[in-house]
Order: structure tokens, then sequence, then C-alpha cells
């Protein structure tokens, strides 16, 4: 088997050390790009994010990523969002009052998460979707999470066919992971949550060239 | 709450070195940060803060190449504090590859540096170290001090907390001067001072001498609890910690 190919999106959305060290770790070849057109052909595509929506929407849109990412949805190219990288996928994100668009990839809004310990940060468990690929054999770890902010209406991307896994903070359930076709994102950091994140990124690895 | 409680390791670092009296087994150089970091992180440390005491240029720049060294092989969060004065400091420090950045004196000198950092990179991002102890002088009993606990800032720590917390800080990391090295156990009155006063999360430092220390220090309100000495002189593990947390009902991480 050929060694997988994975190329990490570079829109000034934070440090890609990390992701590229953890995706490397996995067996896959890294290449990190600012390139529209290596992102559009490249095997797998991460498009990795932190910080305000608003703002990584806005370095996306401009290197023509959101384009990129719909266009490889519709080419059955595999796509795996982190962080604030799988909140912009979905239809629009809410901060401060202001609504921005997102990639459209997913209807949902992603909005503040209602609970008073925020951002919700730390190692939490997840409820996976039995059908989930990336949270095989790691459905019962725990994964770091840093955000305030998700979507929260899980059932409607349940009813459009998404395989969706959960996690809870103070009573509220949000996204923690989501599946759909060639489209995978998660909450989380699996970059940065060890040993679990690692099985996680080499499970989605491992599913390229398979998908679509 | 089901965010397991965070057990943290800090390692003092000066000029790529640590310096804190280290006391690690199977180590073949105990003063490594990356090599420390790594032993943490497979014992079980669910972050690892690097605190920079270095006082040059050089030694910081050391530091970046160590946090940079450590997160290409340690994959849980990596913290690091000392020295930052600008957004330009903590832009340095995550391309290095820290996830947090902490603030102390840089955000006492200069408060609006907090909401100059956080409307770039996100409130997740900062964390407010607070040097405290105790001070009959301010409101809250509780006062601010600098240089390793020797000079007061002349401020409320508990007003101080709130204050960053109000300007963008995304999380408080609350070191005791008081209990910092005497294995006495946290000061577990601070800790529910500021508790009362933020709600992002807090993690406690300073007196840890027994597992069951940690243990107070959550129910006093933190959701994090960070030690040194402790682990590098190898009296408690980090499984020792977790096992005392989960045996008194809070979450743990385990297995990895």
């Amino acid at each position: 088997m050929s060694t997988p190919e994975v190329v990490l999106l570079d829109y000034g959305s934070g440090n890609l050390h990390s992701a590229e060290r953890a995706l490397q770790a996995t067996g896959a070849r890294v290449e990190v790009t600012t390139d529209p057109d290596r992102a559009r052909s490249a095997p797998g595509l991460v498009v990795p994010g932190v910080g305000a929506f608003a703002a990584c929407m806005e370095g996306l849109r401009r290197i023509g990523g959101d384009e990129v990412v719909r266009e490889r949805r519709d080419a059955g190219l595999p796509t795996l969002g982190i962080c604030v990288g799988a909140q912009i996928l979905f239809e629009a994100g809410i901060e401060h009052g202001v609504r921005t668009e997102g990639c459209g990839i997913w209807p949902g809004v992603v909005e503040q998460v209602r609970a008073t310990r925020l951002p919700h940060m730390g190692w939490n468990t997840v409820q996976a979707d039995p059908r989930s690929r990336l949270f095989a054999r790691v459905e019962d770890e725990r994964f770091y999470f840093v955000h305030s902010y998700g979507v929260r209406d899980v059932e409607r991307l349940r009813r459009e066919g998404a395989v969706v896994t959960t996690a809870e903070h103070q009573g509220d359930v949000f996204v923690a992971g989501i599946e759909q076709g060639p489209v995978a994102a998660t909450q989380f950091h699996p970059e940065k949550s060890g040993r679990a994140g690692a099985a996680l990124l080499a499970n989605w690895v491992g599913s390229l060239g398979s998908a679509g | 709450m089901s965010v397991a409680v965070r057990v943290i390791p800090c390692l003092d670092v000066h000029a790529g070195r640590v310096v804190k009296g280290v006391n690690f087994t199977d180590l073949r150089d105990a003063g490594d940060p990356v090599e420390l970091a790594a032993a943490y992180g497979a014992a079980g440390a669910d972050e690892v803060t690097f605190l920079d005491i270095s006082a040059s240029f050089e030694g910081r720049e050391t530091t970046r190449e160590v946090v940079a060294q450590t997160a290409g092989t340690v994959f849980i969060p990596l913290t690091v504090g000392g020295g930052v004065t600008s957004a330009a400091d903590v832009d340095a420090l995550l391309r290095a590859g820290a996830d947090k950045a902490a603030i102390n004196t840089g955000a006492i000198h200069r408060p609006e540096v907090i909401a100059e950092i956080t409307r770039r990179f996100g409130n997740q991002v900062l964390v407010l170290s607070v040097d405290a102890r105790r001070d009959p002088a301010q409101p809250s009993g509780f006062g601010v001090t600098t240089h390793g606990g020797r000079k007061d800032a002349g401020l409320d720590a508990v007003e101080w907390a709130r204050r960053g917390v109000e300007l963008g800080v995304g999380e408080v990391l609350l070191n005791s001067m008081d209990a910092d090295g005497t294995t006495a156990g946290f000061d577990l009155e601070m800790i529910r001072a500021v508790r009362s006063q933020v709600e992002v999360p807090l993690i406690a430092s300073g007196g840890a001498g027994t597992a069951a220390h940690f243990v107070e220090a959550v129910e006093a309100g933190a959701d994090a609890v960070l030690a040194a000495s402790v682990f590098h002189y190898g009296t408690l593990s980090i499984t020792e910690v977790k096992d005392a947390l989960a045996a008194a009902g809070h979450p743990v991480r385990r297995g990895f």
C-alpha cells in the first residue's frame, strides 16, 4: 500500500506544527500548503483553525478554501476539519450577536455552549455514534476540548443523514464529531489528545482512498 | 461535571534547562525539559506547563526551541509562561507549538494587553497567572505579588482575577506564594475566594504535598491542579494523584 498523502491547509489560522507532527506519526506524508490547488486535489485535506469563527472564515475565503471544501465534497475527496476548522464547515456562526456565513457543508449554526464554566476546556468523554469510523476503538476515551461555541442542533444533523458523536458539558449537548460522505470533523483537538487522538487520526488517515 | 480534572506538572525552565530540583527515575538527563515533558506525558499528565524564567532574549529563544521540540513529540496541551508582555510574544509561542500562554507581570503593568492578545487569538489562548499571598490590607484578604512573591503589586488578588476575566483571559492560574514550597497543602480559602468571582477554568497551584491535598483543592473549586516539586522529586506520581481524585468521586482521564 502506498503512503497516504495529507495536505494541511494553512490559511493563517494558528499553529499547524502539532497537527502536522501528529498526522506524520500516523504514517501519512504531510504537506502544509497555502495553495488552494494543492488542497483541491490532495487525497486527504485537513482544515485546522483556532480563535474566532469570523476571522477563520475570512482567512479561508481569502484563499478560496470554502470553494475547495465544497468541490472536494462533491468529488468525494476526504476532508477533516478540526476545532474552529470544524465549526466553519457548518451553515453559519454567531459570535457576540453577529452572524457569519460558513462553508455550508452541514446545516446548523455554531453558537455559544449553554454552560457557565466556559471555555469548555479539558479532557471530556464522548457519546460515539456506533456507525462512526472515526471513533472506532476509541469510543470510550477522553479527548481534549477547548472552545466556547458549538453546534447544538444534533437531531437535525442526524435527520439529514450525518453520523454524529456528541459531548456534554454542564448538561448542554453539542457536536464532538461528525462524519458524512467524504467530510468529517471534530470539535476537539485530536492532535492534542494523546494516544486516543492519534488513534482517531490513524482511523481517518487509514480511510483515505477508500472513502467517497 | 464531566470534564476530567486536569493534573498538570510544571517545569521551570532557564536557558533551555529545567532548573527546579528534579529527581525523576529512568531519565538519562533529568534537566532536559523535552525529555521530562515526554516522561510526564507518558505518565498521564493532562497538560504540561513550562515556566520560562530566563531573563535574556537568548534564553527565551531557547525556550521556544524546547517548546517546538516538545510539541513535535508530546501530543498533549502545552502552556508557556514567563516574560509575556505583548501579542507578538504570544504569537511567537503559538508558532513554536504552545497551545496557551500564561501572562503575569506583563498584564499587571499593562492590563489592556489582555484584550490585545485575546482579540487576536481567542480567549482560550490566554491564562492569567496570579501570584498571590495573604494580605490584610486588601479587601479580599489576598494581594497580588511580583518577583516570586517578594514585591507587592498593590492589587487585590480576587479583584485582579475577576478583572482579568472581564478583559478576556480564558483561564486563571492561581499560585499561593504563602503555600508554595511548604508541601502543607493548597490555600483553600484563596481558591474559594477566586472561584466565587470567576467562572472560567481555575488552576490551583502552590503547596501540594500529598494526594489528598489535590482533592481538597478541587473541592474548593479548582478545575485543574498544578504542581512541580512533588512530581519532580517523585514524592507523588500523576497516577497517585488521579487515584485519589477518582476515589473522591472526581472524573479523571485514564489509560493514555
